[in-house]
């Protein structure tokens, strides 16, 4: 358990600059998410935390040490990869206790650990298993028990849940939140997918092209988005993104306006704007109405299955309150 | 279900018996001129004695092998086998691992050292005989000379053990290139993950070595092992026979070399062709061995 902080990292590999400096304070015991698309850093960053890439300038300290010049094995971290990393030729009992053995701690703690650890993630009955005879989930979990063995201070996820399949990743999912709440361990967890992030994190990091857009509680992330890029990544689906001139009095430098389509409703009364609904989603409790704008935007409208349906082709008129509207600058900020 | 249709579309299939038969007939026609022919008659020569002129055979039974197993110098010719044969896996082997681990680590300029430790392989057995023969010659060799500054005598032509080194890394110097070849391909088939997993499991590079990269790699060690025992049974008889001939006093004769030695120049191929059975038994027998044992021990 322990804190972890990252001042001014940056990284670069030769002449190009993936990570343009990133900062952040984590506390103890904090599930940190960083999400972002692909390409945009976000693996490279927790590989640094890791040790397994150089830090190009900046600091990166767990429970106030600096870790910069540490080999990953003296961090006090444990990794859970992508696609597991598990040992190909060792039982699910030795995958666990590698780290342990090579410790040099005694036999008897050894069992004690890796049982407990089996234990938590309903893996006892395949301990004498090799990897390649569990399905995707228990490899999952062999993955997150060898994290669980070593009681280290920091826990680092790098995508793990993306070789799953929907339904065992939502399963999942929960189990890490457990875990984590469970064990009590700072968590570093890197995901493409906003709604991982948005469930997991207590804050979450958005990274845009090597560039921390926003940190904070999901919730703050989701409603405030600092940048037009935030507001279109987080949510889903995201947000809608219209002419500054359909807007209730907008700022002076402001070109870009966003709305939520959970706060746009379909009314003719007092409409910002009008369109042609292209086509409805009715996905069970909600519908999502796109709706084409005369300047050929397509507006998204999520609203509860009980209202009525506008039928396609239909023109009707879009309408939403001041005070979810969320302008933006040229240069993507909020303004 | 899915993958299972897909698998069998992809799975080729033929209607009738001739085309798939063609198809395989010349690997067919190939192994029966070049192996079973020779095989046979081999079998069926090392059951007689046939007179010097070739004219007739005598009829023998077993008793060319009786005559070869209370022979000192063939017993004699086993042991330099087993010597020579473990010697040159382990060599060349060692020597490509150590080699291929450097190369995986370099990122710049891998491909210059790849194409450079390739082509020793392209040296045909008796050249590469040819070359070290001649830094080693007695009298003129250039490594000769240097070892005679340091105050060192080299003589493989008196000296058996000298003999055998040189002919040992002979053989191996071309077979190196292939190791490394197929060592390297390996080692780059490991999941960088898994050893970064490692390395943050405390596991430093030695370590990481002999428990992750070495288990690992050990589809294509198995491959190769059986691969350079039979090399270093068969093929090295190029290397052999422009070195030392087999001698000093059959110090280097393996048995494929006695094989040679005895039919065509000692003209006794009744001998000759129950040296090839046995050897045919002996290389059999070890790859049966190798399936059987140690690839028990291979993890795919």
């Amino acid at each position: 358990m322990a804190t972890v902080s990252l001042s001014g990292v940056k990284k670069s590999f030769g002449k190009t600059d993936v990570i343009h400096g990133i900062d952040i304070d984590i506390a103890d015991g904090e599930f940190i998410v960083i999400v972002g698309p692909s390409g945009c850093g976000k693996s490279t960053l927790l590989r640094m935390v890791a040790g397994l890439e150089t830090v190009t300038s900046g600091e990166i300290s767990i429970d106030g040490r600096r870790v910069n010049e540490l080999e990953p094995m003296d961090r006090d971290i444990a990794m859970v990869f992508q696609n597991y990393a598990l040992y190909p030729h060792m039982s699910v009992f030795d995958n666990m206790a590698y780290g342990l053995k090579i410790a040099g701690t005694p036999k008897g703690e050894i069992t004690a650990r890796v049982e407990e650890a089996a234990s938590l993630l309903q893996l006892g009955d395949y301990l004498k298993r090799r990897p390649r005879e569990l399905s995707g989930g228990q490899r999952q979990r062999v993955a997150m028990g060898r994290a669980i063995v070593r009681k280290p201070a920091v826990f680092l996820f790098d995508e793990p849940l993306s070789n799953l399949d929907a339904k065992l990743r939502v399963q999942m999912r929960l189990e890490i939140k457990q875990l984590q709440r469970r064990l009590g361990v700072t968590a570093l967890y890197v995901t493409h997918d906003q709604v991982e992030a948005m469930t997991l994190a207590d804050r979450m990091v958005v990274m845009n092209a090597g560039v921390a857009d926003q940190i904070g509680a999901p919730l703050e992330v989701y409603g405030n988005p600092q940048t037009e890029f935030v507001g279109g990544f987080i949510g889903s689906p995201p947000m809608n993104f219209l002419d500054v001139s359909l807007g209730h009095a907008m700022p002076a430098d402001a070109i870009r306006l966003g709305v939520r389509p959970e706060h746009m409703q379909i009314a003719d009364a007092g409409a910002q704007t009008r369109g042609k609904v292209m086509y409805a989603e009715a996905l069970g409790a909600e519908t999502l109405v796109h709706i084409k704008l005369p300047d050929g935007s397509i507006a998204t409208v999520r609203q509860d299955a009980t209202k009525p349906q506008p039928d396609e082709g239909t023109e009707v008129g879009v309408t939403w309150d001041k005070a979810d509207q969320i302008a933006f600058d040229a240069a993507g900020k909020r303004c | 279900m899915r993958s299972g249709r897909i698998f069998m579309e992809k799975r080729v299939t033929f209607k009738g018996i001739w085309l798939p038969l063609l198809l395989v007939l010349p690997q067919i026609v190939i192994t029966a001129v070049f192996f079973f022919y020779p095989a046979g008659q081999a079998i069926y020569q090392s059951l007689f004695i046939p007179d010097p002129f070739g004219l007739s055979m005598q009829w023998v039974g077993l008793g060319n092998f009786a005559f070869l197993f209370s022979n000192s110098y063939y017993l004699a010719s086993f042991a330099t086998t087993a010597i020579f044969s473990i010697l040159v896996t382990l060599v060349s082997m060692g020597v490509a691992l150590y080699l291929a681990v450097l190369a995986d680590r370099l990122i710049k300029g891998s491909g210059v050292y790849r194409t450079l430790l390739i082509w020793p392989y392209a040296v045909a057995p008796a050249v590469a005989g040819v070359l070290w023969l001649f830094m080693f010659n007695t009298r003129v060799g250039v490594v000769t000379w240097y070892l005679g500054v340091l105050g060192y005598d080299w003589n493989h032509v008196l000296n058996g053990e000298e003999a055998m080194g040189l002919v040992v890394v002979a053989s191996a110097w071309g077979r190196i290139s292939y190791n490394f070849l197929f060592f390297l391909a390996g080692l780059q088939a490991i999941p960088k993950s898994v050893i970064e997993a490692a390395a943050i499991d405390g596991a430093r590079f030695w370590t990481r070595f002999r428990t992750i990269v070495f288990p690992m790699l050990s589809p294509t060690t198995f491959f190769l092992l059986v691969v350079n025992i039979v090399y270093a049974f068969f093929e090295t008889f190029g290397v052999i026979h422009t070195i030392t001939s087999g001698g000093p006093q059959q110090s280097t004769t393996i048995l494929v070399y006695k094989v040679y030695a005895d039919g065509f120049v000692g003209q006794d191929l009744g001998s000759s062709a129950a040296q090839s059975v046995v050897l045919l038994a002996i290389v059999g027998a070890l790859t049966i061995f190798q399936f059987k044992f140690i690839e028990r021990r291979v993890h795919y």
